[in-house]
């Protein structure tokens, strides 16, 4: 058992008035370094931006690499794994004549639903080609309607742009 | 011609107009007011983005007053199925009225009678709307009907949390209501007026009652019933955050436990009317307040102790607004510095801290004033 001791006041405390006075006077500073700026906590969103950390999980986009050539062989991993089920392929082929024709397939239709993405970040993760990627820059994400937040290929590749990086697979060497 | 009717008519009608319209103005931006400094105390901004209809600029939330009445008078006047609709109705107003009508009898500048130039007639009592010869009684009368409003609101809406909060209301304002009264009587017994021109008029002359110091000339009565007076504004203030539900007496409403309390049922401009109600009250209250200890419309020194022309009239009216305005910034700060009492911390702050010592202050005074002289 516990016992609590209360603290013995003196009939001043039990006044309750310097009590009052010590809140009045920290309200006061708190109130004071507010308007004259000396505390500064809230950030005035659409104005200024809060710095998004490395690392950070945006939306997930397609990237294209150096050369401009999408980097999705529509292998359909991303689309297996995605937990909400947000991602859906059509996959199709790169035609013959194409200078890439040896990577056989790319995606002929890719859609993320937005409304249904959880931002796990399962699709980078499981992706290998290095195609998708949740970009921190894509961190405000907002539409007026659910297909507007449907995300086709276009609008994946649009947001994504060029992404190079080292690994070099598909490189005619 | 103009008769002294036709004057007193007008002059009447615009000085209601004037105050209404101040005083509904106040309100809308005591509300701002209220989540501004609420916001600083908190170190957040508060509303910072309605500006002015037709004005681009944002004026750091200074259309908010605007917007949230838009709002409220747009918004669906729902009733819930399960009310008394006559009194469920009745109560906004009745919350609303008392606080408009209590602003009638308080002196916000001098009452002497002002000659406007062209007009062969002076204007009577330019600084008050109904000089009432006991503006005090009326007054406690007209304020200490604001609970009804509160209490029919409860019980019309036949839902448990508007009851507890109205019941609660009931029990806190009659309590108080009787430390208020005594509280106010050593003013009475100094000044020896009930009507509050005079006893404006009595503290230009000897002094403020709260700092009896800065009168035209000293009185030393006054200094050694500073210590009563001292007590008996202390009393009277902590009464008034009672009376008109101001934290930390905002027991009818308590949000985090009766949900809304008495105005748990109502929507819209219902609500409004009960919002509306509470800062007018609120200011009302700071009015009385200013009024009673703080020298009314008077600068300290006797300074613009009366008004001659139309420009030191509005002049003392500012300086009331002003007194007025530090005053509701004050109530704000001891909302948003102290929690709330409990129920039973209520009701003994009342009965056994309070009006006894209210009590005794009154025979403390009438015994200084019986003995050493002082009154007028």
């Amino acid at each position: 058992m516990i016992v609590v001791r209360r603290p013995d006041l003196s009939w001043v405390e039990q006044l309750y008035l310097p009590g009052f006075w010590e809140g009045l006077k920290v309200t006061w500073h708190h109130f004071v370094a507010r308007l004259s700026g000396k505390t500064r906590v809230t950030l005035q969103y659409p104005e200024e931006r809060p710095p998004i950390p490395p690392g950070y999980r945006g939306a997930p986009v397609l990237v294209k690499d150096e050369e401009g050539r999408e980097k999705c062989v529509s292998c359909q991993l991303c689309e297996f794994i995605c937990p909400p089920r947000a991602i859906r392929i059509a996959p199709g082929g790169i035609p013959e004549d194409s200078p890439y024709a040896k990577v056989e397939k790319a995606p002929q239709e890719f859609w993320i639903d937005m409304t249904r993405c959880i931002f796990c970040g399962y699709c980078e993760e499981v992706c290998p080609e290095e195609a998708i990627f949740l970009l921190p820059q894509h961190y405000s994400l907002n539409g007026r309607s659910r297909e507007e937040l449907l995300h086709d290929k276009a609008k994946l590749y649009e947001m994504g742009g060029v992404l190079p990086l080292p690994i070099r697979k598909w490189a005619n060497k | 011609m103009v008769t002294e009717l036709t004057v007193f008519l007008v002059s009447t009608l615009i000085k209601i107009f004037l105050v209404i319209g101040v005083l509904l103005g106040l309100v809308a931006y005591a509300v701002l007011a209220e989540r501004k400094v609420s916001a600083a105390m908190q170190d957040r901004i508060g509303p910072n983005r309605v500006g002015l209809p037709f004005v681009k600029a944002r004026l750091m939330g200074l259309g908010q007053p605007l917007a949230d009445a838009f709002k409220l008078m747009l918004k669906e006047q729902f009733v819930p199925g399960h009310v008394r609709g006559f009194y469920y109705n009745l109560a906004p107003m009745l919350a609303f009225l008392p606080a408009l009508l209590a602003i009638c009898v308080i002196p916000f500048a001098g009452v002497d009678p002002i000659h406007l130039p062209g007009l062969s007639l002076a204007i009577p009592q330019p600084g008050v709307i109904a000089n009432v010869g006991i503006g005090a009684l009326l007054l406690f009368a007209v304020t200490s009907l604001g609970v009804y409003g509160i209490v029919l609101a409860g019980w019309s809406s036949n839902s448990k949390y508007a009851f507890l909060g109205g019941i609660r209301s009931s029990a806190q304002m009659i309590s108080y209501e009787v430390a208020m009264g005594f509280s106010a009587i050593p003013v009475f017994l100094i000044s020896g007026a009930l009507s509050l021109p005079q006893i404006v008029d009595f503290q230009i002359e000897r002094g403020w009652l709260l700092l009896p110091f800065v009168g035209k000339q000293f009185d030393w009565h006054l200094l050694f019933l500073w210590p009563s007076l001292l007590l008996s504004s202390l009393i009277f203030l902590v009464t008034l955050f009672a009376e008109t539900n101001r934290a930390p007496f905002d027991l009818p409403e308590s949000e985090q436990e009766l949900v809304g309390g008495y105005n748990t049922e109502y929507g819209g401009m219902r609500f409004g009317m009960f919002f509306l109600g509470e800062y007018a009250a609120l200011i009302s209250a700071s009015g009385l307040f200013v009024t009673l200890f703080l020298g009314g419309w008077s600068l300290p020194f006797g300074l613009l102790g009366t008004a001659t022309s139309l420009s030191t009239f509005f002049l003392q009216a500012l300086v009331f607004l002003g007194k007025v305005c530090l005053l509701v910034f004050f109530f704000m700060w001891i909302r948003w510095t102290l929690p709330r009492f409990r129920y039973d911390q209520v009701m003994t702050l009342g009965w056994k801290v309070l009006l006894p010592l209210s009590m005794a202050n009154i025979v403390l005074v009438a015994i200084l004033l019986a003995v050493f002289g002082g009154t007028p």
